[in-house]
């Protein structure tokens, strides 16, 4: 490994703010009134990454257990799912379906990852890694849950046409899902086949950042990469399952006798 | 004027059916007898529950309290998949699904062939040339053409048409009407009977066999057309254009 280029100390850190404070004279000769919000995104983004630093202390050291570590990953899958009902507020039982969702993407991702031995099992590693596959997971949720529950209310008359011509709710309901689950995946599938012809992604970055080779870099970043093509596609396959079972009823009816949404 | 039928033991049969609503039931304490022959026209004015009526009937929505049965077997017990097939449904707006004329036949009727596809098409008065046309780029009265041929496919006794009439012009709703009559004509290979929801008193005399009259979620009467002008209701004379 070289020698880190991410120590930047202090110093760094307060001669980085002088960028906030281009973005302030920005704000204050065009007059776009957005110097207090500039001020107080940036003092937020510190103070809660410093909390998040030093708590990370305690959950990536090797000589702490790993229990530490995986309370922090269900920390982040229930703010996740939380996130999700605030973006999502018109899906019915999202809480639960997200918390699942991501349930099933960290036993895929996260089985095959650590499982078969790619990356040690050590929360320096688990809480980089579990994050990513959250974060992604939490945007495909928003978006597939977001669209199914827009199909059933869009379609709501070629859907029950389907049903009265003795279809299955499930039959009734697939091509709507089919095209729902396609919009949450086709972004990141986007993404992957155009990463580093745009930008470099955040781990590669981060990577070389800390000295490493930029072709082991590589190597972690697209792992990574298939990570999160793996969560996301995880997360919708159970949001479409979860979702579509309370749309229907057992005797293959839409549920409710209006549109679709949670109860007040 | 066309002539009534008695009612039979083969349709379906309602007893006590309450559908909740706000702020009042959308059915309330319906007791009725539906004859699976000919065509039963449902009248009545807008949010009287002949709606609300047909869908239970179709299984799309289920009762609150009362029973239904369906050639004498409660249709909760039934299949609810077969039931469907059996008692196809035809809705207000044609609503067809991506696709050419054949896929939609298809839905319901996964393993159907052009030639049985070519024959639908000539059931409901389409050029078998349609089969290979989007369905969505037809008119109206297409549409709900392909929507019933799409019904037929499934081999129902009876179709639900819930106003299926009323979003068309006068030339598609003649050609609708028509296929429905002949469809219970006894002449016809086909034997289908009709429920059909109208909230117009001429289209009402033009097709049925039996009227049944709603009013706020309960049967306000039932007869044939002629009989019921005569009623002592106003609203039930208004639903069959009697005199007012």
């Amino acid at each position: 490994m070289n020698e880190p280029l991410a120590d930047i100390g202090l110093a760094g850190l307060a001669i980085s703010g002088i960028l906030i404070g281009v973005a302030l004279a920005l704000s204050l000769v065009r007059r776009l009134g957005l110097e207090k919000d500039l001020i107080v995104a940036a003092l937020r983004a510190l103070v809660q990454l410093l909390v998040v630093g030093f708590a990370l202390r305690i959950v990536v050291d090797d000589d702490d257990p790993l229990i530490f570590t995986w309370i922090w990953v269900v920390l982040m899958a229930v703010v996740a799912a939380w996130t999700v009902r605030r973006r999502a507020p018109e899906v019915p039982n999202v809480i639960p379906l997200s918390l699942s969702a991501f349930a099933a993407a960290a036993v895929v991702s996260l089985g095959v990852l650590f499982g078969l031995g790619v990356f040690e099992p050590t929360g320096r590693a688990i809480v980089p890694i579990a994050g990513m596959m959250i974060g992604n997971s939490m945007t495909a949720t928003v978006v597939v849950a977001r669209r199914i529950v827009a199909e059933a209310n869009d379609h709501r008359d070629l859907i029950e046409a389907r049903l009265s011509l003795g279809l299955s709710a499930q039959d009734a309901f697939a091509p709507h899902l089919r095209e729902a689950v396609r919009t949450g995946l086709i972004p990141q599938i986007e993404t992957t086949k155009t990463v580093g012809l745009i930008a470099l992604p955040g781990a590669m970055t981060g990577l070389i950042l800390a000295g490493v080779e930029p072709v082991d870099a590589v190597r972690v970043q697209v792992s990574v990469m298939y990570l999160v093509l793996g969560s996301v596609s995880a997360t919708a396959a159970v949001m479409a399952i979860g979702l579509t079972r309370g749309l229907f009823t057992s005797d293959h009816r839409l549920a409710g006798r209006g549109s679709v949404s949670s109860p007040p | 004027m066309r002539q009534s039928v008695g009612v039979s033991d083969a349709g379906f049969e309602l007893k006590g059916v309450r559908v909740e609503g706000s702020p009042r039931p959308r059915l309330d304490g319906v007791d009725l007898d539906i004859p699976a022959e000919g065509i039963t026209v449902l009248a009545g004015a807008s949010g009287s529950g002949k709606s609300t009526l047909l869908r239970l009937l179709n299984r799309l929505d289920v009762a609150d309290a009362g029973s239904i049965t369906w050639q004498g077997v409660p249709i909760q017990e039934t299949d609810v998949l077969m039931h469907r097939r059996e008692v196809g449904m035809v809705f207000q707006h044609p609503t067809v699904a991506p696709g050419t004329v054949l896929e939609n036949f298809r839905i319901g009727a996964m393993d159907l062939d052009e030639e049985t596809g070519a024959d639908l098409c000539g059931l409901v008065d389409l050029d078998p040339s349609f089969l290979h046309r989007s369905a969505s780029e037809l008119s109206g009265g297409e549409r709900q053409r392909v929507c019933l041929a799409r019904t037929i496919a499934t081999g129902p006794a009876v179709i639900l048409a819930d106003e299926p009439t009323s979003s068309l012009d006068p030339a598609a709703t003649d050609a609708i009407e028509d296929l429905a009559l002949r469809f219970v004509h006894p002449d016809s290979p086909m034997q289908i009977s009709w429920i059909w929801v109208s909230h117009d008193p001429a289209q009402c005399r033009r097709l049925a066999d039996r009227v049944v009259v709603l009013g706020e979620g309960r049967i306000l009467a039932t007869g044939n057309a002629v009989e019921l002008a005569e009623h002592g209701d106003a609203d039930v004379r208004r639903a069959v254009g009697g005199e007012r």
